[in-house]
């Protein structure tokens, strides 16, 4: 059998092929080899060949967590950053408690607010950013579909822009000669402090997360049949009630998701709280950032992303758990 | 059943009914007139007007000056072809759209400025729009919940309503787990489970495979006359609207060319495009002979309508039906033709045979049939009785 008559005939398995260079007997063996579980079809490659992408894969994602566990439990050396490959819990004690130099321990609950501080600021972020995004992505999706897809593009224009330098035109928005208090200035109310507040921390974060919220939402929303709204009124349905009971249901895998996407990046961010923040918000963001320069305490920053990891993990559970199927594709999105 | 409106009579009443429709400032009900019977629970429709702009900015009338009385009890079918206005029409009564001007009544009430939450109306839409996160229980039960029903009313009548559409086994699926024929009965269900005065079908039955139409034609047949609802029925095709109405009306842009009950519409259309729309039919060219009479031809044959308005000698259209006309031998008498193509289809057979004048005319004979006369090149006759030919314009 020559190979051109072997590719040309369908019905036998391309995975044959090297038979002609390698001989029968290698040949079978190999493809059992491959061919673990199930059968082979036809232009399909063994499961096996994906091994080197997923070991890859696995080094990216779980290898960087592990360092971060592993630090965590480490000990501080005497000078200078880095770890002493030394057991130790101190890291965790330090979150909530401090020793002062007489050897007394007493509780401290200057961590657990900065821990308050950016759950506080995620569940605003979050709450303003789906209520938004649930309106913005509704109206969209009753658009007709040229104006849709040239929307979708416009919440797609923050991405083309560094983080930073979005971050930055806020600061020029919001600075003491800006527009926002320019135009205070021009109707008498004088110039006010917005920079450097948690409230321009929070705009950012707003800012920031919004597209990720519009998204998921949009897609919940795009493919409703707004039918289903006339045959609710038709059955004597009022507006609040369509609203609630069919829109909002329609919308709720996309509210899920847009919790996933919004809340946990917000809680660990970084940029936003500096930048516009200045010093008066502080988030887990900002003080792993110090462990790590400033500080020179690699094990409690350690010990501090390890927390937020476990605040994640359990979100994402409870998501998945409350959401069912939608939310669970979500929460494996995160 | 009243039709204020069919084009025969079209100069009479509208002009009446327009002076009439004067706003009136004695504060009794505006645009009442003697046209407008309100009856004590029939649908009545009076001067109803909707206009469209379409995309290319042209203005649509998709209800044009409609006026019809619907009465109790009676499946009543919108019949016409698509965008002629029908479906605005069921969505006005349903209050789905608004009219620019005219009334809608159901009995003395006025409904057509009640929001559709409130109309005892309620419509089986053609996709069904069932909500997918409900079961089919769940959806049944969603207007009673809207009305604030107690809950052990509510659950009885959702049984009642399964057994109904004889779906009580599946109650506790979700939509996605019906076959078409069962999400149609659902949405039915779903509809009378609120006791609607008037139930509004939307080509109901398009979505549907032809056995499972046949099947839910006769279903439906049956829930109208087991409920005594007002079935208002929208569709395109001719044979579901003759199959199952009391009473159609013809619509073509907007307006009713005919109203009336199926055979009225079949075997007297009013016009040319009611009798183009139903059915197979031949026109042939004809000339008024007399107020009785018409002349193909060079023949005469007498017709049973009255025939005056059109005057002597105008040029009209005798339209026939293809099974209403009787083929003999040619030396028998009336219109002198050659056969062209004879098909056997079984429950009939259908030739064509062409007039000395050239004149193409179907022709559906029953079998057994003479089969010398149903060769190809045969030469018959073709004759018309008086209640047969229907004379339109030209």
């Amino acid at each position: 059998m020559s190979e051109t008559s072997s590719a040309l005939d369908g019905s036998k398995p391309p995975i044959s092929a090297p038979s002609q260079d390698g001989g029968a007997t290698t040949s079978r063996r190999r493809r059992t080899l491959f061919a673990a579980s199930g059968s082979i079809k036809s232009g399909m490659l063994s499961h096996w060949y994906s091994i080197p992408a997923v070991v890859v894969g696995l080094l990216f994602t779980l290898g960087p967590i592990c360092v971060i566990v592993a630090f965590s439990f480490m000990s501080q050396p005497d000078v200078g950053g880095g770890v002493v490959y030394k057991f130790s819990t101190n890291a965790y004690k330090k979150l909530l408690f401090t020793t002062d130099f007489l050897g007394r321990t007493s509780f401290d609950p200057r961590y657990l607010k900065v821990f308050g501080t950016s759950l506080w600021q995620a569940l605003i972020t979050t709450f303003i950013c789906i209520v938004l995004s649930f309106f913005i992505a509704l109206w969209m999706s009753l658009r007709k579909p040229s104006t849709q897809r040239l929307l979708v593009l416009l919440i797609n224009i923050p991405f083309w822009t560094n983080l930073i330098v979005r971050t930055y035109a806020w600061m020029l928005i919001l600075n003491e000669n800006g527009p926002i208090n320019g135009f205070l200035k021009f109707i008498g109310v004088g110039s006010k402090q917005l920079l450097y507040t948690s409230g321009a921390s929070l705009i950012g974060l707003i800012f920031t997360f919004l597209p990720f919220a519009i998204m998921p939402m949009y897609s919940a929303l795009s493919g409703f049949d707004f039918r289903l709204v006339e045959a609710a009124y038709d059955l004597g349905a009022r507006k609040l009630t369509v609203m609630r009971r069919i829109i909002l249901r329609a919308a709720k895998p996309g509210v899920t998701s847009a919790i996933a996407l919004c809340f946990i990046p917000a809680f660990g961010s970084y940029v936003q709280p500096v930048l516009l923040g200045g010093g008066r918000v502080l988030m887990v963001g900002n003080l792993i950032a110090s462990q790590f320069s400033e500080a020179r305490n690699w094990p409690f920053g350690a010990a501090l992303s390890t927390v937020i990891l476990l605040i994640t993990l359990l979100c994402g559970v409870a998501a998945s758990i409350g959401g069912g199927k939608a939310a669970r594709d979500a929460g494996m999105a995160v | 059943m009243t039709t204020t409106q069919s084009p025969v009579q079209d100069a009479v009443p509208s002009s009446s009914a327009a002076e009439s429709h004067q706003p009136d400032d004695t504060g009794v009900r505006i645009g009442r007139d003697k046209d407008v019977e309100l009856r004590e629970s029939g649908l009545t429709i009076n001067r109803a007007r909707k206009t469209f702009r379409s995309a290319e900015g042209k203005l649509v009338h998709a209800i044009d000056d409609v006026s019809l009385n619907i009465e109790a009890g009676e499946f009543f079918v919108l019949l016409g072809p698509s965008g002629c206005g029908k479906t605005t029409l069921l969505r006005s009564i349903g209050g789905l759209e608004t009219l620019d001007a005219g009334e809608i009544y159901l009995g003395n009430q006025r409904i057509d400025e009640m929001p559709p939450y409130e109309r005892p109306v309620n419509t089986v839409f053609q996709s069904y729009a069932l909500f997918p996160n409900m079961t089919v229980e769940q959806n049944i039960a969603f207007g009673l919940e809207m009305e604030k029903k107690p809950k052990d009313y509510i659950k009885r009548k959702t049984r009642e309503m399964l057994d109904l559409v004889h779906l009580s086994e599946i109650g506790k699926r979700l939509p996605s787990q019906l076959s078409g024929g069962q999400q149609q009965r659902v949405a039915l269900a779903r509809s009378l489970a609120k006791s609607p005065k008037v139930l509004l079908l939307d080509e109901s039955l398009s979505a549907l495979d032809f056995k499972l139409r046949r099947q839910m034609q006769v279903e439906l047949k049956r829930l109208q006359r087991e409920t005594g609802i007002i079935f208002i029925f929208v569709t395109h095709d001719q044979e579901e609207a003759l199959s199952m109405a009391d009473h159609i009306a013809v619509f073509s842009k907007g307006k009713p060319e005919q109203v009336g009950t199926p055979e009225e519409i079949y075997d007297k259309p009013a016009n040319r495009f009611v009798a183009d729309f139903i059915g197979d039919i031949n026109f042939l060219d004809a000339t008024v002979h007399d107020a009785g009479s018409v002349e193909v031809e060079g023949k005469i044959f007498p017709v049973t309508q009255d025939l005056s308005e059109y005057g002597r000698g105008a040029a009209v259209s005798a339209a026939v039906r293809p099974e209403r006309i009787t083929l003999g031998a040619a030396k028998d008498g009336g219109l002198q033709a050659s056969v062209e193509t004879v098909t056997y289809m079984g429950s009939d057979i259908r030739c064509h045979v062409r007039l000395a004048d050239g004149t193409p005319v179907q022709i559906r004979v029953n079998p057994p049939f003479d089969s010398e006369l149903l060769t190809v090149g045969a030469k018959v006759g073709v004759t018309v009785s008086p209640d047969h030919m229907r004379v339109v314009e030209r």
